[in-house]
């Protein structure tokens, strides 16, 4: 199936889930990715059981922010 | 070192940004073309602080989906983000260093703690911080 993931259109797995696909795009430090899934988003702890389907448009986010204090 | 191009009227829009979010962090995201180490911003997208924190700032992530996409729409590369520091120096604090995952990113932090604001750049790479400069462009 095809999947357009981080705006790149590629050709995946049948019933590839969110955690597969971000094993599969060496995603680094997933624990900080927010996961959108034709724009909206999948609960960090659904990625196992969230499986993808034809057509769909992924998008990984890293979380950003900080803080002013503490140097 | 990374330089990064900066028009004046885009720093203009940061500090304005920053002091409208005041007593707050003000945040957003620097969008344009990279080339070896001169980072040339077109755009920056002015974004919320869902923290609503005069300590804390974090990039809503649907706010990030939608300036992503239109990056991409205009052929920009995301080059880092920015935030104000209302009574601290321009400098990344512990918090910030540990939260910058990303190490081809630019942290900009704009200080609004002295009379005037004060803007400078940052990269981190496993937790070492490297000074970037900050060039104004007319
Ligand atoms: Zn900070």
């Amino acid at each position: 199936m095809k999947l357009t993931v981080s705006g790149n259109e590629k050709e995946y797995a049948d019933g590839l889930s969110v955690a597969q696909l971000i094993e599969l795009e060496k995603v680094e430090t997933p624990q900080y990715v927010t996961v959108s899934v034709n724009d909206e988003f999948v609960e960090s702890g659904a990625f196992a059981e969230t499986s993808l389907n034809a057509g769909d448009i992924v998008e990984f986010l890293y979380f950003m922010g900080g803080g002013q204090y503490g140097f | 070192m990374i330089t990064i191009r900066l028009k004046q009227q885009d720093c203009k829009s940061i500090i304005a940004h920053a002091k409208n979010g005041l007593p707050n962090e003000a945040c957003g995201l620097l969008a344009g073309k990279a080339d070896g180490d001169v980072k040339t911003v077109e755009k920056v997208y002015l974004l919320s602080n869902p923290d609503s924190s005069p300590e804390h700032f974090s990039i809503d992530p649907k706010e990030q989906l939608a300036a992503v996409k239109d990056m991409r729409a205009n052929g920009f590369v995301p080059l880092g983000n920015f935030h104000s520091h209302p009574s601290t120096p321009a400098r990344l604090s512990e918090e910030d260093i540990r939260l910058a995952y990303d190490g081809k990113a630019s942290y900009l932090i704009l200080s609004l703690a002295g009379e005037s604001p004060v803007l400078n750049a940052f990269g981190v790479v496993g937790g070492e911080v490297l000074p970037q400069v900050v060039d104004l462009l007319d």
